[in-house]
């Protein structure tokens, strides 16, 4: 079974089961680590019609380790879509209303061009002959992707941690492709704690015998053991303890008496060995660091001379920047740093702390207090567009 | 922020003052009633500032564009006049620094726009002389030790501080207890005893 989903998962790379487009060697990617990319391509998913006059277009921008499934069934891991909570007919991102676009980020392994793809030149995986990505480059493919859709504005473009950073770099880099941005649990740069997380899973990563200095691909090998380590790691930072508390506490999995050995006693043992395990089924090792990278490489202000508030200068995008009292991740500090630059830009920007317990992944949760927010601004802006 | 929303008849004596179509702030924003009576009556391009999480969401959730936030800390972030009107309604008395908040508002906003209960109407007066209590009235309900209200003024004593600033009175209302308007003809020993509530418009 986890075989398969390992095939399955590195046939998604070049062949994805969603809709793709192929850029070609007339239009390169510019990257900015200074070299180009291409050939390239974007998979991605839509859902909803464009309306007549291309008005109507959402991105929607995923996470680390989200991809363009947001609201179907997972092709690898046959689960539900990663924010059918909030995408769908009648919800709050209204795809009977909306037509929504969720592209596969450059550099991640479910179709879009990344470390796992097949490098035409050589015929085998770019592994680390891939050059870095960052934040930018990713909304710089997103936009030629939103081009050849023919949309010239977007509605709205939505996302959460490295997706909130993805929003906020579409709101700096094409303000007037921008009607209304929402970042979520994010920050305009990645903290020095959140980088120093990062390197503790690349180096788990780094540390597996089967990584192979990056070319496990040629050699048939898996480096799922470093993987699982570095996604166990990552994991806790998307929780909270209180959470942690509710759900595991010290409770004991299976069993009345510790073991007095290394077997996972505790039931929060087993639940990160799960989280691992099912993570490397799904998720290419070498996407991974270069992911991770892309989040700790970005850092708006310094794209402008230190002030981030110059990221915005004169923006007509109305934003609604959103947090969680218990993210450690992304705390409020970081999304408030957000909001004065864009007071200071004279930017229209709502902010929204919602109280919960359940840390970062609580944008990924039902709450009701979040969504409800989301649904007012949407709902407000969609009135001042004239969409409803 | 907001903290006396019993009675709420300041709300349409500001909107009155704001010009159609500008750009204003309202600090302390609560529910958003006043940012939503300005944007459907005078089409005004409105944010807000509300200390209250419940308030803030609220807001959002109307459409309104209203961050979290504190006077007393966050005012500092703003440019200089990057409104037309900033709009401090029921809330100068629950700020801890009154006179750093109002010269913030005075160098954001061309004109500010304050509104407060007026602790030197003759209630309470008379409620201070008579019992030798703080008083509890209607507009000020909250008992001492628990009142969110920690920096009372009476209008004269709003009038010189505006002085200090350097602001200059464009327009004052004040309102009875029945929240009519009182004549501007009247001296302002009269406002002061029994001006229940007052409006200023303020420009430096």
């Amino acid at each position: 079974m986890a075989k398969s989903r390992v095939a399955k998962a590195r046939d998604e790379a070049n062949n994805p089961s969603s809709k793709v487009v192929r850029f070609g060697s007339d239009k390169p990617l510019q990257l900015a680590a200074g070299v180009t990319l291409s050939p390239f391509q974007v998979a991605y998913q839509t859902y909803g019609e464009l309306n007549a006059d291309k008005s109507n277009a959402i991105l929607i921008c995923h996470a680390l380790t989200g991809d363009q499934h947001v609201a179907n069934q997972h092709p690898v891991t046959g689960k539900p879509g990663w924010w059918e909570a909030l995408v769908g007919p009648g919800k709050v991102i209204d795809t009977d209303r909306f037509f929504v676009i969720c592209s596969n980020v450059i550099g991640s392994c479910l179709g879009s061009t990344g470390p796992a793809s097949a490098n035409e030149e050589t015929g085998q995986a770019y592994g680390l002959g891939l050059p870095v990505i960052t934040i930018k480059d990713m909304v710089r493919a997103q936009a030629m992707l939103v081009e050849y859709l023919g949309i010239e504005r977007l509605f709205s473009v939505v996302g959460g941690s490295m997706g909130g950073m993805q929003v906020l770099e579409w709101a700096a880099s094409y303000p007037e492709r921008v009607n209304t941005a929402v970042p979520i649990a994010t920050g305009a740069r990645h903290t020095a704690q959140n980088i120093a997380f990062h390197e503790v899973g690349r180096q788990a990563v780094m540390a597996d015998p089967d990584w192979r200095g990056g070319a496990y691909l040629k050699d048939g090998r898996h480096p799922g053991k470093g993987l699982a380590v570095a996604r166990m790691a990552a994991h806790i930072t998307y929780l909270s303890e209180p959470a942690l508390h509710r759900k595991f506490g010290r409770n004991l999995q299976d069993r009345d008496q510790p073991t007095f050995g290394f077997d996972a006693d505790f039931q929060i043992e087993s639940y990160l060995r799960h989280q691992g395990i099912t993570f490397v089924d799904r998720f290419d090792a070498n996407s991974y660091l270069y992911l991770t990278r892309a989040m700790d490489y970005f850092d708006l202000a310094s794209e402008h001379g230190g002030l981030l508030s110059r990221a915005f200068k004169g923006t007509k995008t109305r934003f609604c920047v959103v947090s969680f009292t218990s993210d450690w991740l992304f705390p409020t500090e970081e999304s408030r740093m957000v909001v004065h630059a864009l007071n200071a830009a004279g930017a229209s920007v709502s902010f929204v702390e919602i109280e919960t317990d359940r840390g970062h992944d609580a944008f990924l949760l039902d709450e009701p207090e979040f969504h409800a927010a989301i649904d007012g601004f949407l709902k407000a802006a969609a009135r001042n567009a004239g969409l409803i | 922020m907001s903290v006396n929303n019993a009675q709420r008849v300041d709300l349409q004596v500001i909107a009155d003052l704001i010009e159609p179509r500008s750009k204003v702030l309202d600090v302390g924003s609560g529910d958003g009633s006043l940012l939503e009576l300005l944007e459907v009556q005078k089409g005004v391009d409105g944010r807000g500032v509300e200390l209250s999480q419940r308030g803030v969401n609220e807001c959002v959730a109307r459409g309104l564009s209203v961050i979290q936030g504190d006077a007393d800390r966050d005012l500092g972030f703003y440019p200089d006049k990057g409104f037309d009107y900033v709009v401090l309604s029921q809330t100068l008395q629950a700020t801890h620094n009154p006179k750093k908040v109002l010269d913030e508002l005075l160098r954001i906003g061309n004109r500010a726009i304050v509104s407060f209960p007026n602790f030197g109407h003759w209630r309470v007066r008379l409620s201070l002389l008579m019992k030798g209590r703080m008083p509890v009235t209607k507009d000020l309900p909250y008992s001492w030790y628990d009142t969110p209200n920690i920096h009372f003024c009476t209008i004269r004593d709003f009038v010189e501080l505006s002085d200090e600033l350097g602001a200059t009175v464009e327009s004052a209302t004040a309102l009875d207890a029945t929240g009519q308007k009182i004549g501007l003809s009247m001296p302002w020993w009269f406002w002061n005893f029994f001006g229940q509530q007052a409006v200023f418009l303020l420009k430096r």
